[in-house]
């Protein structure tokens, strides 16, 4: 196991390489000049040469990739251009709401979605079945800023049940502000998971070893939750990291809405006021992330499925 | 099977179907069809709830929102079908010539969607409009590149197994160019799962490029798009809630009528895909 873990810890270093690269060569290499982008078509020469200077665009590409990657190992992200702040102390106080966010999200679309798929697979084209379908689509089709802006315009402004923006103070409070975020993220989320919950158990529910289970007259319960959904588990942990990155980055329009502070509030904000080096750090963070992910899901995958140890 | 059948054993694609050409017939005649310009400020009209002046009622600066849903839908069926047609050619470009040629050609290109592939599309999608900017053809390419990788693993796979049919090394055999191969061979067998993705993937589209446009990326103000009239509508919560539910209702029926579409698509020319 421990052997397992120290391969795909050795593996996932080329892709982490490779996705920081990714988003160093998409903002130098696309057709857009960033220090036109930054400033805005009335700049000078003079202000394009100096902004140029400032980031580093004047040198070589090959440098600035040194440079780039140096600064990235000793974690020197340099200043904020609109308040001089150092982008690091930026990043820390912006990952964790994110991650909280992410994580709780993840948390309410599991409860939700893997009962509702067992739930469709074990009365397929039943009633229970149909509806489970409905949500799923819904899920599919409503987008996740639209269902927030309507949750808030009902639960928070209307009916008063929740706070309308912001963090919270304490610990109970932060987590009340957590509710309708992480509800909206979710339900979409759980759609999902419903969805590939129900096919991986069906799937399963046609083997030979549930039906010697079933001929064993065990119970119902024991048959579906020992037997069959531990071995449909693997595919929905594989289709978990899919769902978790795409709930990531939806949590940038979640939190620009609910007013929560957080790496997409940092990154739309940045690209309003047109901060270039905190645009390239927190996309960096983005890009670290999703492979933290992917990781992290393969992880799971080897420890509920032992046949994928080495 | 006649088309009468066809129509009559799949009502709700049917009825998507006619969804979708109503939706294209208002993105063409929306200038004649919007009661109001859609830009028109009227301070004295301002935050007017539904009435039949005003159908969707009027937005912070007295804008019809009825006349700039309408104007909305054409950003929205343009970018959500220009850019995944676009990621489709290309997309199968890269697949088939991967998937084709095999050996270094093969390993650079499935390392590539490997690696993009394990990016959300819309990061993806913003990562492109941060170093862009705003604009509809920075968005076009926004949306294009997030969707390539996923076009290009489907055409790869296809070509794949394509690959190793006799009819494919008859030909070569006797003595017919690679172009020619693919051209006649391996693309007709590529076309049919990448048709069925590319109506399926529109919605996704239409979702993507409202989200983009919601956090400003996309479509500028004062141009009217689903995603901006929402971001519009949140700044102005306590005036007026109608056009961000107007405009939610247009994004969610349009992206469920291609995906009722595309669903129907899928079972209609039988197509196995691994999603």
């Amino acid at each position: 196991m421990l052997r397992t873990i120290g391969q795909r810890l050795a593996d996932s270093v080329p892709t982490l390489l490779l996705v920081v690269t990714l988003v160093f060569l998409a903002l130098r290499l696309l057709p857009g000049d960033p220090a036109l982008v930054a400033l805005g078509e009335n700049a000078t020469p003079d202000q394009l040469d100096l902004f140029r200077h400032r980031m580093g665009l004047d040198i070589p590409l090959w440098r600035q990739y040194l440079v780039f990657l140096k600064d990235l190992a000793t974690l020197n992200f340099g200043t904020s251009f609109m308040n001089q702040i150092p982008i690091l102390d930026l990043l820390a106080a912006s990952l964790p709401y994110t991650l909280a966010l992410t994580a709780a999200a993840t948390a309410v679309g599991v409860a939700l979605g893997v009962p509702l798929g067992v739930l469709a697979a074990t009365r397929r084209g039943r009633t229970a079945d149909t509806v489970a379908r409905l949500l799923a689509l819904l899920g599919f089709t409503v987008p996740d800023f639209y269902l927030a802006a309507l949750l808030l315009i009902w639960l928070a402004l209307g009916w008063g049940w929740f706070p309308i923006n912001g963090l919270g103070e304490s610990l109970p409070d932060q987590l009340y502000h957590l509710v309708l975020p992480a509800v909206t993220l979710g339900v979409v989320k759980a759609a999902f998971i419903s969805r590939l919950t129900r096919s991986a158990l069906l799937d399963v529910l046609g083997r030979d070893y549930v039906r010697t289970a079933w001929a064993k007259g065990a119970q119902a319960g024991r048959v579906i939750y020992r037997h069959a959904l531990r071995n449909a588990l693997l595919p929905v942990a594989t289709g978990l990291s899919v769902s978790i990155l795409s709930t990531l980055s939806g949590s940038v329009a979640i939190e620009l809405i609910f007013g929560r502070p957080g790496l997409g509030s940092l990154l739309i904000g940045a690209i309003e006021t047109r901060d270039y080096p905190v645009i390239q750090a927190d996309l960096v963070v983005f890009a670290v992330l999703v492979v933290a992910v992917n990781l992290a899901m393969d992880l799971l995958a080897v420890a509920i499925d032992p046949r994928l140890r080495t | 099977m006649t088309a009468t059948a066809v129509l009559l054993r799949r009502p709700v694609g049917t009825l998507a179907a006619i969804v979708l050409v109503l939706l294209v017939l208002v993105a063409i005649f929306a200038p004649a069809l919007s009661p109001y310009d859609p830009l028109t400020q009227s301070v004295m009209q301002a935050n007017l709830a539904p009435s039949a002046a005003h159908w969707f009622g009027t937005d912070q600066f007295g804008r019809d929102v009825f006349s700039r849903v309408l104007t909305g839908t054409r950003s929205s069926l343009l970018l959500g079908t220009i850019s995944p047609a676009i990621a489709a050619i290309a997309g199968c470009a890269l697949g088939i010539l991967g998937g084709y040629f095999g050996g270094v050609t093969d390993r650079v290109v499935g390392r590539a969607i490997d690696l993009l592939l394990c990016f959300p599309e819309l990061l993806l999608g913003i990562l492109v409009s941060a170093a862009l900017g705003p604009g509809f053809w920075e968005l076009v390419a926004a949306l294009g590149l997030a969707f390539l990788p996923r076009f290009a693993r489907i055409a790869r796979a296809s070509t794949l197994s394509v690959r190793r049919e006799p009819y494919i090394e008859a030909s070569l055999s006797v003595g017919c160019r690679h172009a020619l191969v693919i051209w006649r061979h391996v693309l007709p067998n590529v076309s049919g799962p990448i048709m069925v993705v590319l109506t399926l993937w529109v919605a996704t589209a239409i979702r993507l490029e409202a989200t983009l446009s919601f956090l400003g990326l996309g479509t500028q103000a004062p141009a009217p798009s689903w995603g901006n009239i929402i971001r519009d509508g949140l700044n102005n919560l306590f005036g007026s809630p109608w056009p961000i539910i107007s405009a939610g209702i247009a994004i969610s029926v349009t992206v469920l009528a291609f995906n009722l579409f595309g669903d129907a698509v899928r079972d209609l020319l039988d197509v196995e895909l691994d999603e």
